[in-house]
């Protein structure tokens, strides 16, 4: 009986083009999508991001070294810790100082109960994207733990302050120690009972299993890091290298194989109990001792190059010093920026309402540290490639 | 004069209808995205910004309140006008943290044009970097008061 009943034959020639951004409903950033679809199918996307680039790589260069460390933490406020971890080792490295060693576990604590945080918010923001409201109250309310965490350590919710340039600048009492441990408890129990959601919700599966795959392969053409990578079964993860304390800790790096924004949800959700689990590690065995030393002003000349693993993925900070107390070009390679050219493979061959769950489900985007170059006052659209760029650079710095 | 009696009852009711259930458009023109985050845990049942009538809608033309967080990049501009012409009147704008209240730490970044009061005129300011969610609530709150005002 079916076979008989015509089908509707789609003209591919006719082909709608449907612009979301800068300001939708369903994105949290200003970002432009150019969706062109075949009926309800997504053929091709274009992307249009840098309505949040504000100039922070030049106006680091107008700062010194102490100054510029709360601009970096301002790149984003969702990883805000991991951009100063970044940052103030790479002036460590110039300096060729060690920081002591309690210094390193109060910066790894920080980190886990940020990349905690971070992966909550995502998760809620997952829920609220899929029409799953009650995933989002509960993942919110729990995560309101976390923030009050840092509150008692730090004194603000968002932007911590907590490291500065040879080490820290808060300590943590023995009081504080024993309450991030009670909450890293309530914190993994409440995550299982996610996961458990998560793997048995109707509304859940149906929205995001088999939804914005992404191939081994193309994860490794695109060079996709972070969780995007990791779910798609590449075991790529810079805590490995052994930066700050992870050096002392044994964890599991959480892979999945199949790619799609299902198991991008398992990755991230794993890995809530992995940093809790760290934290908890880290607040058993955290030395005594100092908590910073002091380094001199004027950095000597040099350059180097650090990574950390902020909750998006693998972050690359290049200073480069030429002798003074101010840096002379640092250059900051995002997790996003990285992840942001795998989406059109993702999108393309999915309907127009799997837009959002892919573009915040799969990437977990974070524009505030993506957005680089914008070409203003321009007829048409240019594209800028490698020796375009080249060439402006040669031109600024010689 | 029954005509003008009767619609001044009618803006009466209507205010008083608007002050029961605001609608927020919440937009980030070029922040480190913290004030946005703080602004979305108001929703969450911590804080729980619903039990004011609140709701947080992405439609301009639909809202009440415009809860603008970031300073302005060049890019931003245009659009930050567009979504306050957007929105009918009465409206409010809630500047949202030290950038969009004074560029703050962003101040001698090239690409950013300036506070938001230099684009459209702001109502009310939340300061902090960023702000606690209490005082968003407290800022949104504050522009609800002066909606019936208007």
């Amino acid at each position: 009986m079916d076979d008989k009943i015509p089908k509707c034959n789609v003209n591919s020639d006719i082909s709608n083009s449907i612009p979301i951004g800068p300001q939708h409903p369903a994105l949290l950033e200003p970002e432009y999508f150019n969706i062109r679809l075949d009926g309800e199918t997504i053929i091709d996307a274009d992307i249009n991001v840098g309505y949040l680039h504000r100039g922070i790589e030049a106006a680091l260069e107008k700062k010194d070294y102490v100054q510029s460390v709360f601009l970096t933490e301002r790149i984003c406020g969702i990883c805000s810790s991991h951009h100063t971890i970044a940052y103030c080792g790479a002036i460590e490295l110039l300096h060729g100082a060690e920081i002591p060693m309690r210094a390193k576990y109060i910066r790894t604590i920080i980190a886990e109960l940020e990349r905690i945080h971070s992966h909550m918010l995502w998760l809620g923001v997952v829920g609220y994207e899929i029409g799953l409201d009650t995933l989002f109250q509960l993942v919110w309310r729990d995560r309101e733990h976390v923030m009050d965490l840092l509150e008692k350590i730090s004194g603000n919710r968002v932007n911590y302050a907590m490291n500065k340039i040879g080490g820290v600048r808060r300590d943590l009492d023995p009081k504080i120690l024993s309450e991030i441990s009670k909450t890293m408890d309530i914190i993994k129990k409440q995550v299982i009972h996610y996961i458990d959601i998560v793997s048995k919700d109707n509304i859940v599966i149906l929205r995001t299993k088999d939804i914005g795959i992404l191939s081994k392969e193309d994860a490794k053409k695109y060079s996709a890091v972070g969780p995007v990578a990791r779910a798609s079964g590449i075991k790529y993860d810079v805590r490995d290298t052994g930066y700050e304390a992870y050096k002392y800790i044994r964890f599991d790096v959480i892979t999945e194989t199949k790619g799609d924004v299902f198991s991008k949800v398992v990755v991230r959700a794993k890995e809530l109990i992995v940093s809790s689990d760290i934290v908890k590690h880290c607040v058993k065995h955290i030395p005594k001792g100092d908590i910073y030393i002091k380094l001199p002003l004027i950095v000597p000349s040099g350059e180097v190059v650090t990574r950390v693993e902020a909750p998006r993925g693998e972050l690359i900070y290049y200073v480069k010093s030429d002798g003074t107390n101010k840096p002379a070009r640092v250059k900051i390679r995002t997790p996003t920026y990285a992840n942001l050219l795998s989406v059109k493979t993702m999108l393309i061959g999915h309907d127009l309402a799997d837009v959002p769950v892919i573009v915040v489900g799969a990437l977990d985007p974070c524009f505030a540290c993506t957005d680089r170059v914008t070409i203003l006052k321009q007829t048409g659209n240019e594209i800028l490639d490698a020796s375009n760029l080249r060439s402006i650079a040669d031109k600024k710095y010689n | 004069m029954i005509k003008t009696a009767l619609f001044r009852i009618k803006d009466k009711i209507l205010n008083i209808a608007r002050k029961k259930s605001p609608w927020v458009l919440h937009y980030e023109c070029g922040g480190c995205n913290g004030c946005s985050i703080e602004t979305f845990a108001c929703l969450s049942p911590r804080y729980d910004v619903e039990r004011f009538g609140m709701q947080e809608k992405g439609n301009p033309r639909h809202s009440d309140v415009f809860a603008i967080a970031g300073t302005v990049t060049a890019k931003n501009k245009d659009v930050v006008d567009l979504i306050y012409h957007q929105m009918s009147k009465p409206k409010v704008v809630v500047a949202i943290g030290a950038c969009a209240i004074s560029k703050g730490i962003f101040h001698d970044a090239y690409n950013s044009v300036g506070p938001v009061d230099k684009i459209i005129p702001v109502d009310i300011y939340v300061p902090g970097c960023p702000p606690k969610p209490e005082a968003i609530m407290d800022g949104i709150i504050k522009a609800i008061e002066l909606l019936e005002t208007n």
